[in-house]
């Protein structure tokens, strides 16, 4: 079918057993803290314009007089068929051939477009020139560019660990093999929730969970095709 | 030959600028498309976009050269006729070019300028902060600049599509307001487009979007839609104007002389001119309706080519056009009126014009009902949960009350009033209108935000008050627009005199002519 389908290129996946997840949001903080992410203040975050590339969503379900509150980690969902690529008018985003939903800070124009056609609500606008604490502003990740004023971001599964990866991979003499590359929020999740691999590896531990009986993805009817996939809760 | 003077090679200038910039848009579709081609991206979307305004610019140049050919460069065999004098009554017309602004005016303008200056200030707050001083936020992206810039641009539907249809259908009454029309159209779609700007994040880098488009988006087609619309609106409006501006070369003196002889291309009258100058303006007319409605339907496209709850539906091309049409004739019918008072032009805009367009608005109006409900009762019967919320939080939830005004003030009372004997009035249709522009604006609004506060995921509620940026920049948008408005009315006569003029001489004739015609000879 399309590119990244094709044999021998990797197709980036991630798997979040929401059986697992305890919801201790480990995984925000590394992704903020991997991606220099704005600090943000009580009352941005009021006006709805802090920045965190995956987010906690409440999600609640009433079946009777019984009320459950889920709670389910929500990164760009990197579809295969992007809504957003298309209504872009400069090409500031676009999805690569490794099916990484990507943006180009230097290019986008701040029209917002692609924000209000995603229907996950996973893009972020920086309404402002992003202001850190000294503390932070010492202990940037060097490998993420800092976002000007102005301009669309989202999560890139941790492109710049892909990049690194590649380049060991090369000067090892050897493939990227799947253990190579894990984006910050996979890595650091204390119950192993988040599962990240390639999609196109059929050993792979993301394509055995793909085909779990409890997998399901958000706004599966869209056919947008997310390649984040969740694993059913207390089935 | 004729002496050619200074003018005559400003003239030629001109017209090489304009095919310059036909080159310009054509060369620009080639390059990119090619471009395109060669990074293996879609370029189809690109050619059929550049395929459709592409040869538009071409025949826009063709009927300008045709014009200048005949007006400014080809001898005249004969009729060439000494300037018909000014009428006492034709004297009210030019009253305003030729004697110096009063009192009242200047108090006008000088209000219009300083809200403008204000909003200017809004702005430069925006520029330096960034869009923190406006009151969005996410998952509200898109608030006040969006709404205005539909709303404008539904506003510019008020002249060029009313005139040219008018023109098209040969509807006598026309004669007296096309130029008004013409004027609101092109004035207020620099605004339309100028919204978008304020809008934008990064709006220094907003020529990328010539330098690196991607034809498949919507705001692509905007930008081409709306390029062509504004140049053909322009020229539309430009060409009925040259016999006028060639009357007030010859009423004035000094500079402003240089000035009318500079745009009247040399005009003098001969019939040959005016029997080219009409075919010139009814070939415009035919090409300037597509285009129009072409525009609205593309900025109906932004919203409807999205998967969004309440966006993502086949009715609102259409219903923009028309939604435009009735904002656009409300406009019309508030300048005539404020034209009429401030200029005493009550000899040239009768009552009858308020009424004919009085009836226009309430066929709009029902119209605008029966779309809006086509549009609901769709939404409520497939009763999509997703749909659902945002329908609700419209008509009972937490924008119920702009619903409910907007169902108010572009059915109801417009409906009750132009129904009525008040329909026949100055006042009432200058009433209904106002109600009209109200209730369209409120409709922009309920389409752009409502969706956005209710995002699909996730399953919180955003929430969206402009913040006094935002307002002060559509009040100057507002001001600055009537200002242009006003300074148009003291360059250029605002109800075209030779168009009466002629309508006083032949129409009748013509008229009675056409008539016989429709029936049998005996």
């Amino acid at each position: 079918m399309e590119e990244s389908r094709r044999k021998g290129q990797h197709r980036w996946g991630m798997v979040v057993d929401l059986d697992k997840c305890t919801g201790c949001g480990a995984c925000v903080v590394a992704c903020s803290v991997e991606n220099n992410q704005m600090l943000g203040s009580p009352e941005e975050a009021a006006m709805g314009r802090v920045i965190r590339w995956l987010k906690i969503l409440p999600k609640t379900e009433v079946e009777g007089s019984h009320v459950r509150q889920n709670l389910i980690p929500m990164p760009c969902q990197q579809c295969e068929n992007p809504p957003c690529i298309k209504v872009c008018p400069v090409y500031a985003t676009f999805k690569n051939e490794e099916g990484i939903v990507g943006q180009v800070y230097s290019r986008c124009i701040g029209c917002r477009y692609c924000l209000n056609a995603c229907p996950y609500t996973c893009k972020f606008f920086n309404w402002k020139k992003p202001l850190w604490p000294d503390e932070m502003r010492s202990s940037f990740n060097p490998s993420v560019s800092v976002r000007p004023n102005g301009v669309v971001e989202k999560c890139l599964f941790c492109h710049h660990r892909l990049q690194r990866a590649k380049e060991e991979a090369v000067a090892q003499g050897r493939n990227l093999q799947e253990g190579d590359y894990q984006p910050a929020c996979a890595e650091v999740c204390p119950a192993k929730a988040i599962v990240f691999g390639d999609l196109n590896d059929s050993e792979s531990d993301v394509s055995r969970l793909c085909k779990d009986p409890r997998a399901f993805h958000l706004l599966e009817e869209l056919g947008t095709e997310p390649k984040v996939t969740y694993l059913r809760e207390g089935v | 030959m004729k002496r050619k003077g200074w003018a005559f090679y400003v003239q030629v200038c001109g017209l090489l600028a304009f095919y310059a910039f036909t080159l310009a848009v054509n060369g620009w579709f080639l390059w990119r498309i090619q471009k395109l081609r060669d990074l293996g991206d879609n370029w189809m979307a690109g050619a059929v976009i550049g395929c459709l305004v592409g040869p538009l610019f071409i025949l826009f140049s063709a009927v300008l050269t045709f014009l200048f050919y005949t007006v400014a460069v080809k001898e005249k065999k004969a009729g060439v006729t000494e300037p018909v004098p000014i009428s006492k009554t034709e004297s009210a017309l030019i009253a305003p070019i030729l004697n110096p602004p009063g009192k009242g005016f200047l108090l006008f303008v000088g209000i219009l300028v300083s809200v403008s200056l204000w909003a200017l200030f809004a702005w430069s707050q925006q520029v330096f902060r960034g869009l923190q001083v406006t009151g969005l936020g996410n998952p509200v992206f898109w608030g006040f600049y969006i709404t205005n810039f539909v709303f404008f641009i539904g506003i510019s539907h008020a002249g060029t599509l009313i005139s040219a249809i008018l023109r098209i259908a040969n509807a006598e009454w026309r004669r007296p307001i096309t130029r008004s029309a013409e004027v609101i159209t092109v004035m207020v779609l620099f605004f339309g487009a100028a919204n978008i700007l304020l809008d934008l994040g990064r709006p220094d880098r907003m020529l990328n979007v010539f330098l690196y488009g991607r034809y498949e988006s919507p705001l692509l087609w905007d930008v081409c839609s709306i390029t062509a619309y504004l140049t053909a609106s322009s020229i539309y409006l430009y060409i009925p104007l040259i016999p006028d501006i060639a009357i007030l070369r010859d009423h004035v003196q000094g500079w402003r002389r240089d000035f009318y002889e500079l745009l009247s291309l040399g005009w003098t009258g001969a019939p040959e001119e005016v029997r080219i100058l009409e075919k010139c303006i009814a070939i415009m007319a035919i090409v300037v309706i597509p285009v129009a409605i072409s525009v609205h339907t593309v900025v109906s496209y932004v919203f409807s080519m999205t998967v969004q709850p309440m966006w993502h539906s086949t009715i609102f091309g259409p219903y923009f056009v028309v939604g435009a049409i009735f904002s656009g004739i409300a406009a019309l019918i508030i300048a005539m009126a404020v034209l009429r008072k401030a200029y005493g032009l009550q000899e040239y805009l009768r009552p009858i014009h308020f009424q004919y367009l009085g009836t226009l608005l309430l066929v709009m109006s029902c119209l605008w009902l029966y779309f809006t409900f086509c549009e609901y009762i769709t939404v409520w019967y497939g009763h999509e949960p997703d749909h659902m919320l945002i329908f609700f939080s419209k008509l009972s939830g937490r924008y119920s009350f702009h619903f409910w005004t907007m169902a108010l003030t572009c059915f109801v009372f417009p409906f009750l009033v132009l129904a009525s004997r008040l329909g026949k009035t100055v006042g009432g249709t200058v009433a209904a209108s106002a109600f009209v522009c109200v209730g369209m604006w409120l409709e922009r609004f309920l389409i752009v935000v409502p969706t956005l506060v209710r995002p699909r995921l996730p399953y919180t509620v955003g929430s969206y008050s402009p913040s006094w940026v935002e307002i002060s920049l559509f009040a100057g948008c507002l001001a600055a627009f009537a200002l242009l408005y006003t300074v148009f009315t003291r360059l250029f006569p605002i109800v075209s005199i030779w168009e009466v003029r002629e309508g006083k001489e032949h129409a009748e004739e013509e008229v009675s002519e056409r008539i016989r015609t429709y029936f049998p000879a005996s």
